[in-house]
């Protein structure tokens, strides 16, 4: 495909491609540089800040708004990898039945899992308020899992199952003719092939479940609240100055987890999300 | 790849011994299929169908949290209530003209960053790699980022604006204090968040149109846009409307974006905030269920105009 392509349109994307790059980081670069601000130089408008202030960090990690972070940020990664580590587990199941085996209501449970997915989150939100009232699950981490698991599970098994479907599955018919039943053949020769596109399917699920706000806002209200929800209730130092500073800090810290995770993970997440949504 | 997986596995069965044993063969692999797949099933099921169904029949209730013993049943008259209120039809023009809008602008750009990426050569890697960057972004931050950017005070849009039209601007602009500048602002943060996505569905679909047709047309002396709407656009027609029913239903759900940069003020409240704020901010358990059954209902209608009005083709999603 690339061979087609002219040295002068080379050049012209190459040059595009610019601005692009610019575009897609000028929020973040932006939110990076209020967190470095200090407070006096905060509404400069400049890009560059005229002086690196940790002030905002230490507010947030050792300072007064300490108590307003940090468990937030151990919620957000007890209830986010719980979430994923369910959802992975029984979506690997799923995946491989439907991947994998001749049953009926294959059919109806890819279309649960579609109907699952484009479900409007705060639906649920008002029936679980009042049922997490009840029973106590509410401002709980399980109350936070229960839920997440219905944005989680539907994507990791799509996902998975449009992994599964390119696995070279001749060697798993090897192992059975070699003798070894059903569930040997899932463990020994399937699961070792298999653990790439599981890899990355925890990713995009951990994604998902990190970026969740609905729930986190409606079903906590203090002990269990993650970092999206804490966020939105952050005050300033005193009641007279905006929290500005300290959340673009606190941005900056979920933030770099998920750039790191892309940098190093680019390709498998591109396959990851077009794979299943797209015949291939 | 199906193909090659079903034409192989009948051959070695019926190499087997036996018409017994083949269907206990079968059966053992019903029976496993329901194993494996069962759970994740019923899950699904549970944390769906189940609140669901239970907001309907809340909905019937004159319900407010904080006074239990009041609870009544009154039919219909949360929905009668609802739609009689401007504050309802209010966010609902809200929450149409905001999918209208990003969704549209989405597609447009995102299209144009995927025919990018699909030619491009030298920063090709980092490019694919910084587009991705958005898509992993909390919405909360995106949100954030975007409201510190629009604001007077610690803003540079303002700035930039000014020197761009060279003064015509007014440096103290305030985005959030009218209604449409509002909403432009919380469309820009959907837009910027979510078109990376939408560009990476509409590439996987442009890698598969046939390039050697794109070639005949051009051969043929067809101009630049008469390939785009003539050859590649209608061979990757399954892909555009699948990446738009996703985003469409994605964006009718708009919440995080809203409650963030203006918190329903100037009106800019979109459907999910005033579901949220009837139950959360107000306990009426009762009417927040009718608004959020309405809202599910909206969604449905907007998946079956796709699907039957569109004929977007649902076997095509998801690896299926």
């Amino acid at each position: 495909m690339e061979s087609h392509v002219s040295d002068k349109t080379r050049t012209w994307l190459g040059v595009v491609s610019i601005p692009i790059i610019i575009y897609t980081l000028i929020p973040i670069l932006w939110i990076l540089s209020l967190s470095l601000k200090s407070t006096a130089t905060l509404a400069d408008g400049k890009f560059i800040p005229h002086e690196i202030s940790w002030d905002n960090y230490r507010l947030i990690l050792t300072g007064d708004a300490r108590g307003l972070f940090l468990p937030a940020l151990a919620n957000s990664v007890v209830v986010c990898l719980v979430a994923t580590f369910i959802s992975v587990v029984l979506a690997m199941f799923a995946a491989y039945a439907i991947a994998r085996l001749e049953f009926p209501g294959k059919k109806l449970i890819l279309t649960t899992a579609l109907a699952v997915s484009i479900f409007p989150v705060i639906s649920l939100v008002t029936p679980l308020y009042n049922l997490w009232r009840t029973i106590h699950l509410f401002d709980t981490q399980i109350g936070l899992i229960i839920p997440y698991l219905s944005l989680t599970l539907p994507l990791a098994i799509w996902t998975l199952a449009a992994f599964f479907k390119q696995i070279p599955w001749e060697m798993e018919q090897a192992a059975q003719v070699d003798g070894a039943t059903a569930w040997q053949a899932f463990r020994k020769v399937i699961v070792p092939l298999a653990s790439p596109g599981v890899f990355t399917t925890a990713i995009i699920t951990f994604f998902t479940a990190w970026n969740d706000f609905v729930f986190a806002i409606s079903l906590t209200s203090e002990r269990a609240r993650t970092v999206p929800a804490a966020l939105a209730f952050f005050t300033g130092a005193s009641q007279f100055q905006q929290p500005t500073g300290a959340i673009a800090a606190a941005a900056v810290i979920v933030t770099i987890p998920v750039v790191i995770l892309v940098l190093l993970f680019q390709r498998r997440i591109v396959s990851g999300l077009t794979s299943g949504a797209v015949k291939g | 790849m199906t193909t090659l997986v079903d034409g192989s596995a009948p051959q070695t069965r019926s190499e087997r011994p036996g018409h017994v044993q083949l269907s206990d063969r079968a059966k053992a692999e019903r029976i496993l299929g329901w194993k494996l797949a069962g759970p994740a099933f019923v899950i699904m099921l549970a944390v769906t169908a189940y609140p669901i169904l239970n907001a309907v029949w809340l909905s019937l209730y004159s319900y407010r949290l904080t006074d239990p013993s009041a609870r009544k049943f009154i039919f219909l008259n949360n929905y009668v209530v609802v739609l009689t209120d401007g504050l309802w039809w209010g966010a609902v023009l809200n929450t149409v003209i905001i999918t209208v809008f990003t969704v549209v602008v989405e597609l447009v750009v995102g299209m144009a960053l995927a025919m990018i990426m699909n030619k491009i050569v030298i920063p090709r890697r980092t490019l694919r790699t910084v587009v991705l960057i958005p898509y992993a972004i909390i919405t909360v931050v995106s949100a954030f980022a975007w409201r510190f950017a629009f604001a007077v005070d610690t803003g540079f849009i303002n700035h930039w604006m000014h020197t761009l039209t060279f003064g015509a601007f007014s440096e103290t602009y305030d985005w959030f204090g009218g209604h449409w500048s509002a909403i432009f602002a919380i469309c820009i943060s959907e837009i910027w968040k979510t078109t990376p996505f939408m560009s990476l569905l509409l590439l996987a679909g442009l890698a598969q149109v046939d390039s050697s047709l794109e070639e005949a047309a051009q051969v043929d002396g067809a101009t630049f846009w008469q390939r785009l709407f003539k050859v590649v656009l209608p061979n990757m027609k399954a892909a555009i409307m699948v990446a738009l029913l996703f985003r469409t239903l994605d964006a009718f759900r708009i919440f995080d974006a809203v409650f963030v940069m203006t918190g329903g003020s100037q009106d800019t409240s979109s459907v999910s905030l005033v579901a949220y704020n009837q139950t959360i901010s107000r306990v009426e358990v009762g009417m927040g269920s009718a608004v959020s059954v309405l809202l599910f209902l909206a969604v449905l209608g907007i998946s079956a105009l796709f699907v039957k009005g569109f004929k977007v083709d649902l076997s095509q999603v998801k690896g299926e």
